[in-house]
């Protein structure tokens, strides 16, 4: 237990605050970004903005994973950690676990608060917002896991940044379907589909990443 | 004194498609020392990621199999590696990179003025010189109060007081049971130990 939360401490330190490599603020800006833009390009039509403004939320969303893929695992390898850990007995499993976890809480909660005034920007009621925060809470830890996998598999491979995003959205292409389908008239069962989907990338990912892990040390 | 500390039988090493040594045998008895010698690529680094159990050894599809098991590791007890990369945190300060690792080990800090990290615990990891680095590696793997060590290359970037230092540690390590086995291409004075140059099973 100590151990544990030795590593989820690193772990929040490195991908919450960042040391120098921007935490979570990059993400939740970037989100905020795409959200301000979205107006500008399609006009100011607010029944245009206001049916398609959650859809757009999601996208900028999942984008908003995506971007601190690089540094979720690679800086830990190059820096001989997974090797250290590896020689105390730390499992993997373990290590991808706590980075799981950390990273959902640098990007998650910040992305569904960040949803409030990017919901005013596009103009969505408040009863959408409500489902869009509903399917964040379910997607995200998806989205957390789909990022740690990525990184995992990619970590150590020439170009692994803009690959691990290439890898990253077609597999997250369910969360987005059932997520923003959720928005639809009639689409709230979409809600249940997307939690049920993370909680499969989050059954997979410790043991996948961990797998992926020790098969790069080869 | 003797009993074993590590016993490896007939180790192949593999990279990529190339055969690099084979039919290593290790015997170390606790308080042993090997130094591991050997040209350039010969794969001093690859044994001892072997021996850490990072790599597997290689035993399929040998031209001529030896009788007997093949690709056996066996150790008595825990064991540390230092090599060149000091898994320290870059941009934390250096006292607060090795806390860490105290608070994984969960043991009592090691006496850092004496590795000549004393004033150096405020300057980010970054900031250090190679020497320094190594020094705290060496830190990091004190603090980690494994029974065996496996060290490669320890020596790079120490000025002469820092390999006496580490000389005096190995023997600080032997006297307490260890066994330490280090690839080094500069000379190091190890008190009775074995030489093995890995040039001798190539392939």
């Amino acid at each position: 237990m100590t151990v544990f939360l030795a590593l989820l401490r690193r772990d929040l330190a490195q991908l919450l605050l960042g040391g120098r490599r921007g935490g979570a603020v990059l993400p939740v800006l970037f989100f905020l970004a795409v959200a301000m833009l979205y107006p500008f390009a399609v006009g100011p039509d607010a029944p245009v903005l206001a049916r398609t403004g959650g859809g757009v939320i999601w996208v900028a969303a999942l984008l908003a994973a995506i971007l601190p893929l690089d540094r979720l695992i690679e800086p830990d390898l190059e820096l001989g950690m997974f090797d250290q850990w590896a020689l105390r007995g730390i499992s993997e499993e373990m290590l991808i676990t706590v980075r799981m976890l950390a990273h959902w809480l640098s990007f998650g909660p910040p992305l569904m608060l960040a949803a409030l005034p990017a919901s005013a920007l596009v103009g969505i009621d408040g009863e959408t917002l409500w489902l869009v925060e509903l399917g964040l809470l379910a997607g995200t830890p998806g989205l957390a896991a789909l990022g740690v996998l990525v990184a995992a598999i990619t970590a150590g491979l020439r170009g692994g940044a803009a690959l691990g995003g290439l890898l990253a959205i077609p597999l997250a292409v369910p969360l987005l379907v059932f997520g923003a389908g959720s928005l639809a008239v009639g689409g709230e069962a979409g809600l249940g589909l997307t939690a049920a989907f993370s909680l499969v990338l989050l059954a997979i990912t410790p043991f996948a990443a961990g797998a992926a892990i020790r098969s790069g040390r080869g | 004194m003797n009993a074993s500390a590590l016993t490896a039988w007939e180790l192949f090493c593999r990279r990529g498609d190339r055969l690099l040594f084979g039919g290593v045998d290790l015997w170390l008895d606790q308080g042993d020392a090997l130094h591991l010698v050997g040209p350039n690529g010969i794969g001093k680094t690859s044994l001892l990621r072997m021996l850490a159990g990072f790599i597997k050894p290689y035993a399929t599809g040998l031209p001529s199999p030896p009788a007997g098991s093949v690709g056996i590791i066996h150790w008595a007890g825990s064991f540390g590696l230092l090599n060149e990369k000091p898994a320290l945190d870059e941009h934390l300060p250096l006292g607060q990179a090795l806390a860490f690792w105290q608070a994984i080990d969960q043991r009592n800090s090691v006496d850092l003025d004496r590795l000549g990290l004393g004033r150096l615990l405020d300057v980010p990891v970054r900031y250090l010189s190679t020497g320094q680095r190594k020094r705290a590696a060496m830190a990091r793997l004190l603090g980690q109060n494994a029974d065996h060590w496996l060290l490669d290359e320890p020596l790079n970037g120490l000025d002469t007081d820092g390999v006496a230092l580490i000389e005096t540690l190995i023997d600080e390590q032997r006297a307490n049971g260890g066994a330490v086995i280090v690839a080094s291409h500069q000379p190091i004075q190890l008190r009775d130990a074995k030489t093995l140059n890995l040039a001798d099973y190539r392939l």
